[in-house]
């Protein structure tokens, strides 16, 4: 064992997730080479159909988007030792929060007056969400990965409800609200560049991939420069010695959930304010969800969930991509794929860790003999 | 290997001729449940697979995965040049509506929805009409008075289907009392068998003998319990008669495929319109199901009954109330 050696930190970060990355991807190639396509011809469509032209980059930065949003809610959580698997009902909760208020002051005022309105509302509702598993984790003793998931039911049933009997546009088959009038939605990314006269190809990208790029550097100063970051990082470590240095654990965890939730619930301001214009069934599509993934990849820290993001966000795009120009590749496979870049990612992320640090301490060692004295 | 090459072979051929606008390209955007939901996308599928058979056009197919994805896959094949593109489901209105706006030149067609643009067809069933039928044998078949329904999400095009069944089960036996109830709210409601068994077995036990589910692939659980328990269960969609005989009693079809096929001939034959259809029973677009497998279930006095009720229908004597018209169903109340 004396010939393994820690591992440098731009190994930790960047070569481990993408020697993992790669696994995954040949498995996927071992697959879709088993179902008689052509594994480099599906890569290559995948990484095209993701970045090769504006529309698949718009798509990709849109999913994206949503990701980086549940992917943060995942991460705060996690810090605190919470698992919050509520981001996917804490999203369509936020969504309600979201379309109440744009399509009650759309009327009255431009999308650019709204946005922190509807910040504010997608935030309060997506935190009011979490903050009762919270409390139920905190005072009760209720597991808090227990009571998310159901919480996600109770929230897509009170969404169903609201949406067929309160808040349909009526006269209409669809269960969706009427549209957000026409200035106060966000501004989808070719509508803006299309006022400094540049064109691009409609996608659903809209501002709030900016929205969600603060989000993250915020997470970052809430997390590692505040008082209360450290109290969420301190109770996930040990929750015992937080209780010593004059942390209220409990306060705490209802905090970490909240914030959790806030952030799950600007999901909303994409998709509601954003990508559809109006609260639609399920518009959350299993964001929450792959949050998890986005967040156990990302190792929790906001520039890491980002990158993750941006990799989901391709997956989905490509893989759509995949299943619009093969035939025998059909969206399950897609799942196939998405899955293997989960497993290898998340679940064996330290897979590899242990032959890689004997093959830095070999060479290590080689290179240094002073060291291997030591 | 062959079949790659013939694969490549046909798309080209399929990719070469959609240079020109008016051949006949086709293509098909799936809704959530995916193709192979043993009822309302499938049943589209099997309307594209006849044509297919019989043409010999090949045709582009996909499933959406989420909201946004609707708008992407028919915009993409639209720029593609399919022609005409077969839009699966009420969900893809606002998507069609987009699309059709910046597409003149392609015909689409939207199955159980109605977008108002010259380019689009747009095809809505009178779910209501075919679900009276079934409920008057349903009720008729019924020793306990009881008949239930189990449908898929509580959307306003699910309670059109439980209204017309109450509707027609009330007419047969205006005591009769109707149980409803819905599978879940997410859109896993629509592929939930155990769910589906569990809500018919429990119908059973407040008396109902015969059910009707309008579920998609749940309904599979739901003849499933049927079979099992000795009731009686009524299919939905596609004729589903076949899967349990001796307990299927009918099935309600609506004919997605004929509307997909007929989209398709329609183009092949030049004849190809856009506008609004309505398909009752007076066109063929909703029935009951009466074949070999549950010929030995209706007596003959039901077969009368039903038919006069058809009859009455379609020449208007009888109207079966639309839970859209007002969005509320008197005879489920």
């Amino acid at each position: 064992m004396s010939k393994r050696a820690k591992l440098p930190v731009w190994a930790d970060v960047a070569l481990i997730p993408l020697i993992n990355v790669s696994l995954a991807f040949l498995a996927a190639g071992v697959v879709v080479a088993l179902i008689g396509e052509n594994p480099l011809a599906a890569v290559e469509v995948l990484v095209r159909g993701a970045f090769g032209y504006d529309e698949g980059v718009g798509y990709t930065l849109y999913y994206t988007t949503n990701f980086i949003f549940t992917g943060l809610a995942v991460a705060v959580a996690f810090h605190a030792g919470l698992f919050n698997i509520g981001g996917e009902g804490q999203a369509y909760i936020g969504g309600l929060g979201v379309g109440l208020v744009c399509l009650a002051l759309d009327h009255l005022m431009p999308w650019w007056m709204l946005l922190p309105i509807a910040i504010g509302a997608g935030m309060l509702f997506g935190a009011a969400w979490a903050f009762i598993p919270g409390y139920l984790q905190a005072y009760r003793g209720s597991h808090v990965v227990i009571t998310t998931i159901m919480f996600n039911f109770i929230a897509s049933a009170l969404m169903v409800y609201l949406l067929v009997n309160v808040l349909i546009k009526p006269g209409q088959m669809a269960p969706e609200t009427r549209d957000i009038a026409e200035g106060a939605s966000l501004p989808l990314m070719h509508e803006l560049f299309a006022q400094f006269g540049i064109k691009i190809t409609q996608t659903p990208l809209n501002l709030s991939i900016f929205v969600a790029l603060i989000a993250a550097f915020l997470v970052w100063v809430l997390i590692w420069r505040t008082r209360w970051g450290y109290a969420i990082r301190m109770i996930g470590h040990n929750e015992s010695a937080a209780v010593y240095s004059g942390i209220n654990p409990k306060k705490m965890v209802v905090v970490a959930m909240a914030i959790s939730g806030s952030l799950a619930g600007l999901v909303a301001i994409n998709e509601v304010m954003g990508a559809q214009g109006r609260i639609v069934l399920d518009f959350v599509a299993g964001s929450g969800f792959t949050g998890i993934a986005v967040a156990l990849m990302g190792r929790n820290h906001p520039v890491g969930i980002i990158l993750a993001s941006l990799l989901f966000g391709a997956l989905f795009q490509g893989g759509a991509e995949l299943a619009f120009e093969f035939s025998t590749i059909t969206r399950d496979l897609v799942v196939v794929i998405q899955g293997l870049v989960i497993l290898f990612c998340g679940a064996l992320a330290y897979m590899m860790r242990a032959p890689l640090e004997r093959l830095f301490g070999l060479v290590g060692a080689r290179a240094n003999k002073s060291e291997e004295a030591r | 290997m062959k079949k790659a090459v013939l694969k490549t072979l046909a798309l080209s051929v399929v990719l070469a001729s959609g240079a020109q606008a008016a051949d006949l390209n086709p293509a098909v955007v799936f809704d959530m449940g995916g193709k192979f939901d043993k009822s309302f996308n499938q049943s589209v599928y099997d309307g594209m697979e006849r044509f297919k058979g019989e043409s010999g056009v090949n045709y582009r197919e996909f499933e959406v995965t989420n909201a946004s994805q609707r708008e992407q896959a028919i915009r993409r094949f639209a720029q593609r040049g399919a022609n005409p593109i077969i839009s699966v489901g009420f969900a893809q209105a606002a998507a069609v509506d987009v699309v059709a706006g910046e597409n003149p030149d392609v015909n689409i067609t939207l199955i159980d929805m109605v977008v108002d643009k010259p380019n689009v067809q747009s095809v809505v069933f009178k779910e209501e009409q075919g679900s009276f039928l079934v409920g008057l044998l349903a009720a008729m078949k019924s020793e306990t008075g009881t008949v239930s329904f189990v449908g898929g999400m509580d959307i306003p095009l699910i309670r059109k289907f439980a209204c017309g069944y109450a509707q027609g089960a009330k007419y047969a036996n205006p005591n009769a009392t109707v149980i409803s109830n819905m599978t879940g709210t997410t859109p896993s409601a629509w592929n939930d068998p155990a769910k589906g068994t569990e809500l018919a077995v429990s119908q059973f036990d407040r008396g109902s003998d015969v059910v009707f589910a309008a579920a998609g692939g749940t309904g599979v659980g739901v003849y499933q319990a049927a079979a099992d328990s000795g009731k009686y269960a009524i299919g939905v969609d596609s004729n589903q008669n076949y899967m349990h005989p001796g307990t299927m009693l009918t099935s309600m079809v609506k004919r997605v495929d004929v509307a997909a096929y007929n989209s398709l001939k329609a183009m092949q034959d030049g004849t190809w319109q856009g506008g609004f259809q309505s398909l009752g029973l007076a066109e063929g677009g909703v029935d009951w199901a009466l074949d070999e497998h549950n010929a030995a279930l209706i007596t003959d006095e039901m077969k009368a009954a039903v038919e006069a009720a058809k009859q009455a229908i379609i020449s208007g004597e009888l109207t079966v109330h639309d839970y859209m018209s007002d969005n509320s169903c008197p005879a489920l109340d």
